[in-house]
């Protein structure tokens, strides 16, 4: 079949399978499947950026998808002026000191030529610094965790609107991904991999232990929303007298309406991204992208940085991958760095990406919805399978209730076997690559 | 004199001998990892979760076979069950390789995407693990529990501080030193042992001089399955089983792998305890340690920690990080392509 058929087809096959939950379950649970999906969609899209433009193989998504998140919190909540108060000068000063530091590393280390003597000199400047660092850092964080510890204990954000958290987020996880991609791009794809994975297990590290920059694994609740409250809708009389009209309860109507709010929202971010990257990838940029993935020798020879680019792609990449994160934790309302696990926000992805099409911006978002519906169905569709399986059991049979509830992990093992068959049956994915010349 | 062997023995008790242990655990899962390295030119992402199947084999039979009464006190049964969950490994591993790697071998495929397949190998295996013993941590130490007793060392020595060395860590130490021992052996004298080195080094030539390359990667995978069933079972006896601590295990071993030069067995040996120490070293408080040396108007007042515990994965990269950039070959000179 062509590929004009193809993809609208698979879109629609898509289209119906969410609306098959909408009537069979409810639309509750097909919307909240489905404004996921669309975050999905944006991260998808972010890694197949860097992965299948230009064959960067960034296993720390997850990273970057907490750094972007973490901005919600910075830009949303309301800054904790007793805080600030009781740490910030001395925390200032720390930033000050590391930043003197990198700026004392640099320039003694372009001072000295390579050698022995400039790695030790690095070395007793780095610890030396580390601990300056520390003597105004602890107690500027012990003073900022102390301030009313139960409810705030850190610095608070911004108070600024939730929905330029997006951009923000974008950009902070850009930041990240400047620093990680000046150090580990030179490595080899394999090495490359494997320090991402650790870097972003360091972020998500940081995030759970630093409780002075977001409450840590106190976790930050109740952050603001772009779209309404459902109390506010259920006390308003224009609202009422429409899902009166509608013939529908007011609380459905308002819990149903929030999450058409989001779904919107999301829609118009990731048409957005998806319209750029389509841009991009047709662009003389994205020639050169697909040549530098190719061949980087040839590439090279023609004249182009590769070095630079790949900087390049892993930072625009990384900023999708933020800006999906910021959204999670906005769809959420809160902020969870004890959720962060590289099964769901890292392996999940690439796995997205595959199954989509690596190349194929069209087949990220596709792989994004699919995956992302078979991750949440599977449960449902696991124990019901389970509970056929079992049925000729005791209710309280030992085996069935160890299957009936083992069930979930099942999702897993569907996961790794659709990785598995697609890998090596259509190994270009649903929607291949499309080269035009 | 008293103060400073109590600041040694709280050193020996608190780094050293937790240290040893754990880079023993570490030092085997890496051998397992470098020896595919070496083999297949690939880095297993599904590792972690092989050494967490092998110890839920070990897990599964060693209850059973305390639901029957056997029991082989001081040392616990685990032991017995272990050869069970070796073999049940190695079946699952070879099993693996014939459904899924073959196909890319045949094909030369570039190691990229064998790395992707792993990765929908660790799904699978992780969901079967967790299917079958569930997610949440499991304990199934039986036995004595320590060797040295605090206590007992307290009275024998007179000293303030004591020095427990628990029953698992010293059989860690004695089951890692007997296969080490017998890995190397196999891989210097044997036939099939240098027939895989020689592959490693260069695929053209051995094949050239008659070595039978599935050969080679079917003995590589048995091995590999043994090293990760013997590195889980051991980890989980000294500490507790979680399948997802299994997995996070993946980063220090192969930083450990990495920093010794992939590819290269006895580096995966001396990476493993290099990344166990610095974790002990770097997490570890040693106010109560400068106390004892330093004169009392000097101890320190804070705990005097490099790093809080929680960033122990942290230490393992910033290592991995700092060799890749100053000696990518690692520090026994691995394959650099």
């Amino acid at each position: 079949m062509n590929s004009a058929l193809r993809n609208p087809l698979l879109f629609a096959v898509m289209a119906a399978m969410l609306a098959a939950v909408g009537f069979g379950q409810s639309w509750q649970v097909a919307l909240t499947i489905l404004n996921l999906c669309l975050i999905s969609a944006v991260m998808a899209l972010g890694l197949n950026i860097q992965w299948g433009y230009a064959g960067l193989f960034n296993v720390g998504v997850m990273g970057f998808a907490a750094v972007g998140g973490v901005a919600t919190v910075l830009i949303s909540k309301a800054p904790v002026v007793d805080a600030w108060a009781a740490g910030g000068w001395r925390l200032g000063i720390s930033f000050v000191l590391l930043l003197a530091t990198a700026a004392v590393v640099v320039l003694v280390r372009r001072w000295l030529g390579p050698g022995p003597i400039r790695s030790i000199a690095t070395a007793v400047m780095v610890i030396g610094g580390y601990f300056l660092i520390r003597v105004f850092f602890d107690p500027a964080t012990e003073a900022i965790e102390a301030v009313n510890s139960a409810k705030t204990g850190y610095l608070g954000g911004l108070g600024l609107p939730v929905l330029l958290s997006w951009i923000v987020g974008g950009v902070l996880a850009a930041g990240v991904a400047w620093f990680i991609g000046k150090v580990a791009l030179g490595l080899r794809s394999d090495y490359f991999a494997i320090a991402t994975l650790g870097i972003s297990e360091i972020v998500i590290a940081i995030l759970k232990n630093e409780d002075w920059l977001a409450r840590g694994v106190k976790n930050v609740t109740g952050l603001k929303r772009p779209v309404p409250y459902e109390l506010n809708l259920q006390s308003d009389v224009w609202f009422n007298d429409s899902a009166a009209w509608l013939g529908v309860s007011v609380i459905e109507a308002s819990s149903i309406f929030v999450k058409l709010c989001y779904a919107v929202l999301f829609l118009a971010v990731l048409l957005f991204v998806v319209a750029l990257s389509e841009r991009a990838l047709k662009s003389p940029w994205g020639r050169m992208m697909r040549a530098i993935r190719d061949n980087e020798d040839a590439a090279e020879a023609m004249g182009k940085d590769v070095k630079r680019r790949h900087l390049q792609i892993f930072i625009i990449g990384s900023a999708v991958i933020g800006i999906a994160g910021a959204m999670l934790v906005t769809l959420d309302g809160q902020f969870t760095p004890g959720t962060y696990q590289p099964l769901r926000f890292t392996f999940l992805i690439w796995i997205m990406v595959i199954i989509g099409g690596s190349g194929n911006n069209w087949g990220s978002v596709l792989g994004g919805f699919l995956v992302w519906f078979v991750w949440i169905e599977a449960e449902p569709a696991g124990l019901w399978l389970m509970d056929v399986i079992t049925s000729g059991f005791d209710d309280d049979s030992p085996l069935r209730k160890h299957l009936l509830n083992a069930a979930p992990h099942m999702r897993l093992v569907i996961m790794g076997v659709i990785l598995l068959l697609v890998m090596r049956f259509a190994p270009r994915g649903l929607l291949p690559e499309v080269v035009r010349r | 004199m008293i103060d400073f062997l109590d600041a040694l023995v709280l050193i020996t008790n608190y780094v050293l001998v937790p240290g040893i242990a754990y880079g023993s655990q570490l030092a085997l899962g890496a051998l397992g990892v470098t020896l595919i390295y070496g083999i297949l030119r690939f880095a297993n992402f599904a590792h972690g979760d092989t050494m967490a199947f092998g110890t839920m084999v070990v897990i599964l039979i060693t209850w059973w076979f305390q639901s029957m009464g056997v029991s082989i006190a001081p040392l616990p049964v685990a032991l017995l069950a272990l050869p069970i969950g070796i073999a049940d490994t190695i079946v699952m591993t070879l099993g693996t390789d014939r459904l899924v790697y073959r196909f890319y071998r045949r094909r030369r495929s570039p190691s990229v995407i064998y790395i992707l397949t792993s990765i929908g190998v660790m799904f699978v295996m992780n969901g079967i693990v967790r299917f079958i013993i569930g997610p949440d941590d499991q304990r199934f130490t039986d036995g004595a529990r320590f060797l040295i007793k605090a206590r007992e060392f307290k009275v024998a020595t007179g000293l303030h501080e004591g020095l427990a060395i628990k029953l698992t860590q010293g059989l860690t130490v004695l089951v890692t030193l007997v296969v080490v021992i017998a890995l190397f052996r196999f891989l210097q004298k044997s036939r099939t042992g240098k027939a895989m080195r020689a592959y490693s080094d260069n695929e053209d030539l051995a094949l050239l001089s008659g070595v039978s390359p599935e050969r080679v990667v079917f003995v590589a995978w048995v091995i590999a399955a043994a090293l990760a069933a013997i590195a889980g079972t051991l980890y989980g006896l000294d500490k507790s089983f979680k399948p997802f601590t299994y997995f996070q295990l993946l980063l220090p071993i192969f930083a450990s792998a990495i920093v010794g030069g992939i590819g290269n067995p006895l580096g995966a040996v001396v990476g493993g305890f290099i990344i166990a120490f610095s974790e002990m070293t770097i997490t570890y408080a040693y106010k109560k340690f400068l106390r004892y040396l330093l004169p009392d108007s000097w101890a320190p007042d804070s705990l005097v920690q490099f790093l809080s515990t929680d960033y122990k994965f942290a230490i393992s990269f910033i290592i991995l990080v700092v060799v890749l950039l100053v000696r990518p070959t690692g520090i026994f000179r691995g394959r650099t392509s």
